[in-house]
């Protein structure tokens, strides 16, 4: 059992939950609601020194009874230790975790991936988008037990959406700097910004010209 | 199909006239000189997602030479191509995306459907596949494998050469544009969901636990 | 939006005179420059958006980058990926963890077999197989000629991004051999689907010894050969010396990995720091890189393919000799004759087939220094012959996050040039 649970305890107390080890790696539970300070405890304290992020994702397991689990893998680059801690979270109730970003920038993708893959969302992260399905993907989190391995509609339905989307879709006006020059920009370029690029299914137009 | 053939086709003076008459000696002449020009310097757009672009990659490099036939000039611009050589995977995220591409590149055209994951989804029969890129565009060579090694692309691409040769302008059919029908597909909605039905033995394999 | 956004601009390109002295080349022109009377103030507040890819020659597969542009700097970039995305991890769910071994060949495509390795390796330590001496000699062989051909890859490829095609070339030539050999092993060029959970699915063939013998005496002559005609290169050195800089806390900060961190000043490899496969037993240095650009990235992937021909070099000398699957016939598959005549032994095989390898409930994170970076597979099982959760820790994915922060303030060029530096392959990213 890694000693960090043993100072983990002593710091937090209750907030630490439950740890077991698995083929030789500790996992610790913690807290929902004081994950991130727990990380960041983890992160920055003198002996613990966890300061390399190596994931961030989650699991679901086939019990529909267990809960969601948020998982994050640790190592202290200087001494060598490794360490999992884990959140549990209901599926009943909100699917919602404090984001890390603030700790580790390496966060920010894994976050938006778990996002997207689960569904699970993350408070205060700066860009919370989906990040390998498209944006106005509707079939739902694919990594989730519920979600059928070819998806929720029927092959000529998915073709049919995926052609509708238009490839130049998502430009996410918020990220870019661009925004605070609207009123500067052309007058096309402005349209279709305003127009959401960010990409609503458009309704299929009859014998629509690709080209 | 119902495919109608684009303003292109119809508006272009000579195929009309051409279409009128009969096949003669004049036209296979002119037939066998147009597709022995074109089949020897096709114009690659080379489609490249996954493992099968790092196969094409090799087929181009020193060992196998792809420029032994005529198609050392990668395009990578659709309009500047008459080839469209996708090589790897296609997920719905990129099937816009290789129909715009499809859409720009000017007629004649031609498809290669490099691998098993392009030609009908290979493995991946999951909620992010297309199941064959025939789904969205038409495919003239499927060039089966995963991936193909560069021998088994080289014959797809001889194999190609041996189609365009077979070509005949005074058959107008070859140069329409598959446009996308007003249901926003290319073909029937349930021919794409024939064409992407599981096969083989993934009733056992799509079982979890 | 008035006045211009002013970017801070304190980089310089630096490149060797006629003589070999470093030069000091000015980007770009800060704000604070004298412009000339009849260069329009008004000019430099047009940001342009341009969208490079998912289909460019330069992103490498199907990366799609947003860029917003003032003039020729990049102001923004915004990666989008998911273009490649098709279920991995998913479909890893409704395998057996034999099965999945075929998925991992198509996801750094680059470098398969150390893919195979790690994904085995993950297997093993849920279900707690200590494999055999040869065998991890043999995975120790895949895993180097992975890196080499990933980074020989990734030379040739950056290089023709960069401008140089004839590296290219040269370098995929020598890919073709080793390729040769991966063929002669697997039996496949790409998808060598090498390992099986416990052993391998074939030992090397005769004369893969000499061969790999040959492969290492030449490769060094190759890499110098490139190395003369870009390391003190005048435009290569202008291209990529004091690029896509990156510090070491931030480095550790994104989570990077592999030759992007090392460059960066910090020594951290997984092969040194958590060894794996018995490589603590190996000689071989670690090149770290001082500044953190792409000039020291190359320097790094080229040091380390040296390296990797010194452990194959060890590894061929110790090769021992003995079996490369363990003693279990729970795990490995029979021998086809005795499936065929042995009753056992077919029900064995028949149990593998149809029900597959139990693992114990548990999970397993391993991780394996691959040609990207670290490259983990991580487990969850609840007692069934599939696993509940296949996670790879992809790479190139964690340190492509970082494009961004390292592209900002850039010109456009260089942008091809740091994110060919990063070393991305789609299938993994995307997965």
């Amino acid at each position: 059992m890694n000693p960090s649970v043993e100072a983990l305890r002593r710091e937090f107390g209750g907030k630490i939950g439950r740890a077991v080890e698995s083929c030789g790696d500790t996992i610790v539970y913690v807290e929902t609601e004081h994950a991130r300070e727990i990380l960041a405890w983890l992160k920055n304290t003198p002996g613990q020194e966890y300061n390399y992020l190596i994931d961030v994702t989650a699991v679901e397991y086939r019990d529909p009874e267990l809960p969601l689990e948020v998982v994050y893998l640790l190592f202290s680059l200087d001494r060598k230790a490794q360490l999992c801690v884990k959140i549990a979270l209901t599926k009943t109730g909100d699917l919602e975790v404090d984001s890390v970003v603030p700790l580790w920038q390496g966060a920010n993708w894994l976050e938006r991936e778990v996002y997207d893959m689960f569904g699970i969302t993350f408070r205060d992260h700066p860009d919370l988008r989906r990040i390998l399905m498209w944006e106005t993907y509707s079939e739902g989190y694919p990594l989730r037990k519920d979600f059928p391995l070819r998806g929720r509609l029927s092959r000529s339905e998915q073709v049919k959406r995926a052609l509708h989307a238009n490839p130049e879709a998502h430009y996410s006006m918020e990220l870019l700097s661009i925004a605070e020059a609207f009123n500067d920009l052309p007058h096309d370029m402005r349209e279709r910004l305003a127009k959401g690029e960010r990409g609503a299914i458009p309704e299929p137009e009859q014998g629509t010209d690709r080209g | 199909m119902g495919v109608t053939p684009s303003d292109g086709a119809k508006s272009a003076g000579g195929t009309s006239v051409i279409s009128q008459i009969s096949p003669n000696w004049i036209t296979t002449r002119l037939d066998f000189l147009a597709n022995w020009a074109r089949s020897n310097s096709l114009w690659p757009m080379p489609f490249g997602t996954a493992c099968c672009a790092i196969e094409f990659m090799a087929t181009a490099a020193s060992r196998f030479d792809i420029s032994r036939f005529g198609m050392e000039r990668l395009g990578y611009s659709p309009r500047q191509a008459d080839l469209l050589l996708c090589a790897g995977r296609l997920p719905f995220k990129l099937a816009p995306v290789i129909r715009r591409i499809y859409d720009q590149m000017p007629q004649p055209k031609w498809v290669i459907s490099m691998g098993a994951c392009a030609s009908t989804g290979g493995i991946f029969d999951t909620y992010a596949m297309t199941q064959g890129i025939d789904t969205v565009v038409p495919v003239d060579v499927y060039v089966p494998g995963c991936p193909p090694r560069p021998e088994g692309l080289l014959y797809g691409i001889l194999l190609l050469h041996k189609k365009i040769r077979g070509e005949t302008m005074v058959d107008k059919s070859i140069r329409e544009e598959h446009i996308l029908q007003p249901g926003g597909l290319r073909l029937p909605p349930e021919h794409v969901d024939v064409l992407s039905e599981p096969f083989g033995n993934s009733v056992h394999q799509t079982r979890s636990a | 939006m008035a006045e211009k956004r002013t970017i801070e601009l304190g980089l310089a390109t630096s490149g060797l005179d006629a003589q070999g002295n470093p030069i000091e080349v000015p980007l770009a022109l800060a704000e604070s420059a004298n412009l000339g009377a009849d260069v329009e103030r008004g000019v430099g507040s047009e940001h342009l958006l341009l969208n490079m890819g998912p289909q460019h020659p330069a992103t490498h597969g199907v990366l799609r980058l947003v860029v917003e542009l003032d003039g020729e700097v990049v102001v923004k970039v915004v990666p989008h990926i998911g273009y490649l995305h098709s279920g991995f991890e998913k479909l890893g769910e409704y395998r057996f963890y034999n099965q999945i071994i075929p998925l991992t060949d198509r996801t750094d495509y680059l470098a398969p077999m150390a893919n195979n390795v790690c994904l085995a390796m993950g297997a093993e330590k849920l279900m707690g197989i200590e494999i055999t001496e040869r065998c991890k000699v043999l995975r120790v062989i895949a895993c180097e000629m992975s890196r080499i051909i990933s980074h020989i890859v990734w030379l040739g490829t950056t290089a023709v991004d960069i401008g140089a095609f004839t590296p290219f070339l040269w370098t995929f030539q020598e890919r073709e051999r080793i390729y040769d050999l991966q063929e002669a092993w697997t039996g496949a060029r790409l998808t060598t689907s090498l390992t099986r959970v416990g052993g391998l699915m074939a030992d090397i063939p005769e004369g893969f010894e000499q061969g790999l013998w040959d492969c290492c005496r030449r490769l060094p002559s190759v890499l110098d050969e490139t190395e003369r005609m870009l390391t003190n290169n005048a435009i290569w050195c202008a291209r990529t010396q004091g690029i896509g800089l990156l510090s070491a806390e931030d480095a550790i900060n994104f989570s990077m990995s592999g030759p992007m961190l090392r460059a960066s000043g910090v020594a951290y490899d997984v092969r040194k720091d958590r060894p794996y496969l018995d490589y603590e037993t190996y000689d071989f240095d670690v090149p770290v890189g001082e500044n953190g650009d792409v000039y020291d990235r190359y320097l790094v992937r080229l040091e380390e393919m040296r390296q990797s021909i010194r452990i194959l070099e060890q590894a061929l000398e110790r090769l021992p000799d003995g079996p490369i699957n363990v003693a279990d016939p729970r795990v490995i598959l029979p021998p086809k004759t005795a499936a065929m005549n042995d009753m056992e032994a077919m029900i064995f095989h028949f149990k593998q087939v149809m029900e597959g390898v139990k693992a114990p409930a548990g999970e397993a994170y391993v991780a394996i220094e691959n040609g990207k970076g670290e490259l983990g597979t991580y487990f969850v099982s609840d007692g069934t012959a599939k696993p509940v959760r296949w996670r790879i820790r992809p790479p190139s994915f964690i340190n492509l996050s970082a494009l961004p922060k390292m592209a900002e303030g850039h010109l456009i060029a260089d942008l091809i040039a740091i994110n060919a530096s990063i070393d991305i392959v789609m299938g993994e990213i995307d997965r």
